[in-house]
């Protein structure tokens, strides 16, 4: 909690409050440029030194109606002196753009917290349109909140006069102001800002004058304006020595296909058809040709996929990137990549389903799709990345399986992992581990070369177009094992069905034994996958410090499972599976173990908070 | 493509698997088979850079005859595979092997978009207008009213026709041969594999098992003179069996002149495979035989445009060459870092 300290350090009169933590939401109208003024927060604070962990959360809609609730767009990020894993349950300080962002928004603030407003925007009709009778600005709802109404609209407009610019566009600077009063708030720098408007607007000198203007309006607003009291900081966190920056997942995922190539000596392709939240992936790397990089946009989703096995079989590193429905359409042709056993990888940034459900926010709920969805006897190794900045190993650690195993590999991310961020400590590419990819050059066999010979993993050489000798035929038809000739023959399907899941569960020798954090038997243990890792592990932390008996086991690799998972299940009275599903990986392992798991579900497209994964926790260990 | 000297001369045999053609004896594809084993050794590529991408139909099953590289890969989809395939390699000739079901029904969109993207890939549509692997339903190039196992009462929705659709998204070369037609076939096959860019070829192909007899009008000894009209560049557009026909334009509109009357070669339509307008290519694949006219076989388009496969591998050159050779530790370090002691 806040502690008084005076004077402060940067000469204002005004008491300074150190805090722990704390965590900001920036809301408004998705034109408000809401996504901006987040963004730019969280790497000022990373910058100076907080954790940072970050949750974007807007519409699926490009323009909703203006100063709708359809409309809210909002951004929240959560920076601390310590480590954090989660965005923050409750909201500190909230700044509400207009009336349907207070309104949607509100009941995330903690009593007592921050409360910026435009005041402007408070009108009869937006009033209106939020569903308010009254206006909560009058009539003492807002009173258990520190509240400042703040006229932005006109402030900003008084701000950026003179530079030239239409009303319409001056407005377009109000998030600036807004930002510059929560830079006042929190004591932060406006040097960053300052750089990325520079870069941004460059080409329009006028424009980036009046947003500079803006920003440096709010932040005086704050320290000259009475009615702003107190200032808060939140001193640096104490990561480990490094150099650090920002990550959002979708990000880190790129440089982890690009590291993963460059390493094992490979080309990247990346076959892609647009769909939130995953085309970020595509347009990251379509920036990076320069690194042997060859991004194809595909038709749809299914030639995106055809496209990556084609590209498989030319021996490139092959990736394919997509969300829940374009899994969906790929399953055919993830099918035909199991059946060619050719090393690939397809991407899942999940998001609300069945069908189009919720484009941009965040579930867990295609597990099942990655392990069973498709015809046939079908498996595929399924690694799930934990937070932004493990989306960039998890990559490297599939594609190294897909090679190894000659099989696709599925990595399952999430929505809120792709465009949440973290700070990452950024490696030096020496010491990521390498990948030697042998390609054959000369026949296996006596006679002719053998395209389904396997070795001590099952896994069968990957040999390429071009290579003298080794021609040869692959397809979707069942192989005769060896000579990869189509065979209708019953025994050898049953051979084949099983060699290929043989070799699926083989990739549990080549993965590293499940850990736990906390004690190796007890009452309880928490297993979690993805990207709930967050909230689970504070969530499991808070009640270790209780003194508590919990643990918490967070799965990266969800096919094949490590093979001590069963054992640590049998050492815990209880087991519970919190996952933003209606318990895929509860299912999975009450059959594989036979164990009681006790699930905790939630699908609001939301991620869990702490406090509730605390309370169920609490209430087992009471039982 | 560059014809590598130092290479054995390849005979057809060369280009034969050691797997058994398992098409129904009398089936039109073993001709399509036999004409491209006979033009691939003429072409001076080495058969491991040649590669066969098939969907699925009787057609598909093509790859596996062939000794070279090759993927029978799902429905549809060839074109999408072949397209993965090029970009990532362009040194290699890419032919893909569809049916008038796998390329215009359910692999409708592939073809297109690869079409329009202009690869340098080869795409041969056996178009025997029925569906032959599942055993005799009507397929998009069933003529009206066909009976079929899937239409007892005949087909109701009009057919397509593959060359419209071709010259519709632009295609760079197309043209048309006959299964039993070898000499022009090979002709035909060898020219699509020296184009550069996406070469489209339509093969009227027999299915004596489900749908006997589709061609023959233009198959057959005795009426193909009149029912069918080769192409040849810079020549006018003349047919039947003492090359006694030929074909004008009336404003925008073909029609069946005789010659002689006062009607002389020059009042006809000259061909002209070359030009950029695909308007009247477009309107040579509209001749049908069921409209009273012969249906041109032969090169009805043959023009240079960008390669999407080149276009894409050159991108990769130029941001090369602009930023320098990505390096991955300046990559992690772009963007605002901070140090932590
Ligand atoms: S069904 Fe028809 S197309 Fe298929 S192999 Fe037999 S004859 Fe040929």
């Amino acid at each position: 909690m806040a502690t008084i300290t005076a004077p402060s350090p940067n000469g204002t009169a005004k008491p300074v409050a150190q805090l722990e933590d704390a965590t900001v939401r920036f809301c408004g109208d998705s034109g408000d440029g809401m996504q901006l003024a987040g963004t730019q927060f969280t790497n000022t604070s990373a910058l100076a030194g907080n954790d940072v962990a970050t949750f974007p959360d807007f519409p699926a809609e490009i323009r909703a109606p203006r100063g709708t609730k359809a409309g809210v767009s909002g951004f929240q990020v959560h920076f601390s002196s310590n480590d954090i894993y989660t965005p923050g349950d409750t909201v500190d300080a909230l700044v509400a753009m207009n009336p349907a962002a207070l309104v949607t928004n509100l009941g995330d603030l903690r009593e007592g917290g921050v409360l910026l407003i435009n005041k402007d925007a408070f009108d009869k009709k937006g009033l209106e349109q939020a569903g308010y009778k009254t206006n909560p600005l009058e009539d003492g709802s807002l009173n258990k909140y520190k509240m400042h109404a703040v006229e932005m609209t006109k402030l900003n407009r008084l701000a950026v006069e003179g530079f030239g610019l239409s009303q319409k566009e001056a407005d377009l600077c109000r998030n600036f102001f807004a930002m510059g009063l929560v830079f006042w708030l929190y004591d932060r720098s406006l040097e960053p800002t300052m750089r990325f408007i520079a870069q941004k607007f460059g080409k329009r000198p006028e424009v980036a004058q009046a947003n500079t203007a803006s920003l440096k309006a709010g932040y005086n607003y704050g320290e000259t304006v009475e009615a702003m009291s107190t200032q808060y900081q939140v001193a640096p966190a104490k990561l480990p020595a490094g150099k650090y920056r920002n990550i959002m997942g979708n990000t880190a995922l790129a440089y982890g296909l690009i590291a993963a190539a460059r390493l094992s000596n490979k080309r990247l392709f990346l076959g892609a058809y647009p769909i939130t939240p995953a085309s970020d992936i595509l347009h990251e790397l379509s920036t990076h040709k320069n690194f042997d990089v060859l991004t194809f946009q595909a038709e749809d989703e299914i030639a995106a996929m055809t496209a990556t096995v084609g590209a498989a079989f030319a021996g490139e590193m092959a990736v394919t990137a997509s969300s829940g429905p374009g899994i969906a359409l790929k399953a055919e042709a993830m099918g035909l990549a199991v059946m060619t056993e050719l090393p690939m990888l397809v991407i899942n940034v999940q998001r609300g389903g069945p069908s189009t459900g919720l484009p941009t926010k965040t579930e867990q709920a295609d597990l099942t799709q990655a392990m069973f969805g498709r015809n046939g006897e079908c498996p595929m190794p399924v690694l799930a990345a934990r937070s932004p900045a493990d989306c960039f190993y998890i990559v490297q650690e599939a594609w190294r399986i897909a090679v190894r195993y000659m099989t696709p590999v599925i990595v399952l991310t999430d929505g809120y992992l792709a465009n949440g961020s973290e700070p990452w400590k950024i490696p030096s590419s020496a010491e990521l581990p390498r990948l030697e990819i042998v390609h054959p050059v000369e026949p296996n066999g006596a006679e002719a070369f053998l395209p389904y010979a396997r070795d001590e993993r099952l896994a069968r050489p990957w040999a390429t177009p071009g290579t003298p000798q080794l021609m040869h035929r692959i397809g979707g038809l069942e192989k005769q094992d060896g000579t990869g000739n189509v065979s209708y023959d019953p025994l050898n399907h049953e051979h084949m069905v099983r060699t290929r899941a043989k070799k699926v569960a083989l990739v549990a020798d080549d993965i590293p034994l499940q850990t736990l954090d906390g004690p190796e038997q007890g009452d309880l243990v928490v297993v979690s996958w993805g990207g709930t890792y967050g909230a689970c592990a504070t969530a499991v932390h808070k009640v270790q410090r209780s003194g508590k008996n919990v643990s918490h086991c967070h799965l990266r690799h969800l096919n094949p499972l490590p093979r001590n998972l069963g054992q640590i299940l049998k050492n815990f009275k209880r087991a519970l599976v919190p996952e933003l599903n209606l318990g895929q990986l509860r299912m999975i392992l009450r059959s594989e173990y036979l164990v009681d798991a006790i699930g905790y579900n939630k699908v609001q497209g939301k991620p869990f908070s702490v406090a509730e994964l605390v309370e169920k926790i609490e209430t087992l260990l009471n039982k | 493509m560059s014809i590598d000297t130092t290479l054995p001369v390849l005979k057809p045999t060369d280009f034969a698997s050691d797997q058994d053609v398992r098409w129904c004896p009398g089936c039109g594809d073993y001709s399509i088979l036999a004409q491209m084993k006979k033009v691939l050794p003429t072409l001076g590529v080495p058969r491991e850079k040649i590669v066969f991408i098939s969907g699925i139909g009787c057609s598909s099953r093509f790859p596996y005859y062939m000794n070279t590289y090759g993927m029978h890969s799902i429905h549809g989809r060839a074109p999408a595979v072949a397209s993965g395939l090029k970009c990532a390699r362009p040194d290699l000739q890419v032919w893909v092997i569809t049916g008038d079901g796998d390329g215009l029904s359910i692999g409708g969109n592939h073809l297109m978009h690869a079409i329009r993207r202009n690869l340098d890939i080869n795409i041969v549509l056996f178009n025997n207008r029925i569906y032959g692997l599942t055993k005799g339903q009507y397929s998009p190039t069933s003529p009206l009213g066909q009976k079929t196992k899937s239409t007892p009462m005949g087909a109701i929705d009009n057919p397509l026709h593959p060359l419209s659709i071709a010259i519709g998204c632009e295609a760079t070369f197309v043209a048309r041969s006959i299964d039993t037609h070898i000499n022009h076939l090979g002709e035909v096959l060898k020219r699509a594999a020296e184009h550069p860019g996406t070469s489209f070829i339509e093969v009227y192909q027999n299915c004596n098992v489900f749908n006997d007899g589709a061609w023959d009008y233009a198959k057959d000894r005795d009426t193909k003179a009149d029912t069918t009209l080769e192409l040849q560049h810079g020549k006018p557009l003349i047919f039947g069996k003492n090359r006694e026909k030929g074909i004008r334009l009336n404003g925008m509109t073909p029609e069946v002149v005789e010659l002689g009357k006062g009607i002389t070669e020059d009042d006809l339509l000259f061909h002209d495979e070359k030009s950029p307008e695909p308007t009247l290519a477009y309107l040579l694949s509209r001749m049908r035989y069921e409209d009273g006219f012969p249906e041109p076989i032969g090169v009805f388009r043959c023009v240079d445009a960008p390669r999407y496969d080149q276009l894409a591998n050159q991108q990769i050159e130029e941001a090369t060459k602009k930023k320098g050779k990505g390096d991955l530790d300046a990559l992690f370090n772009s963007g605002d870092t901070w140090v932590v002691d």
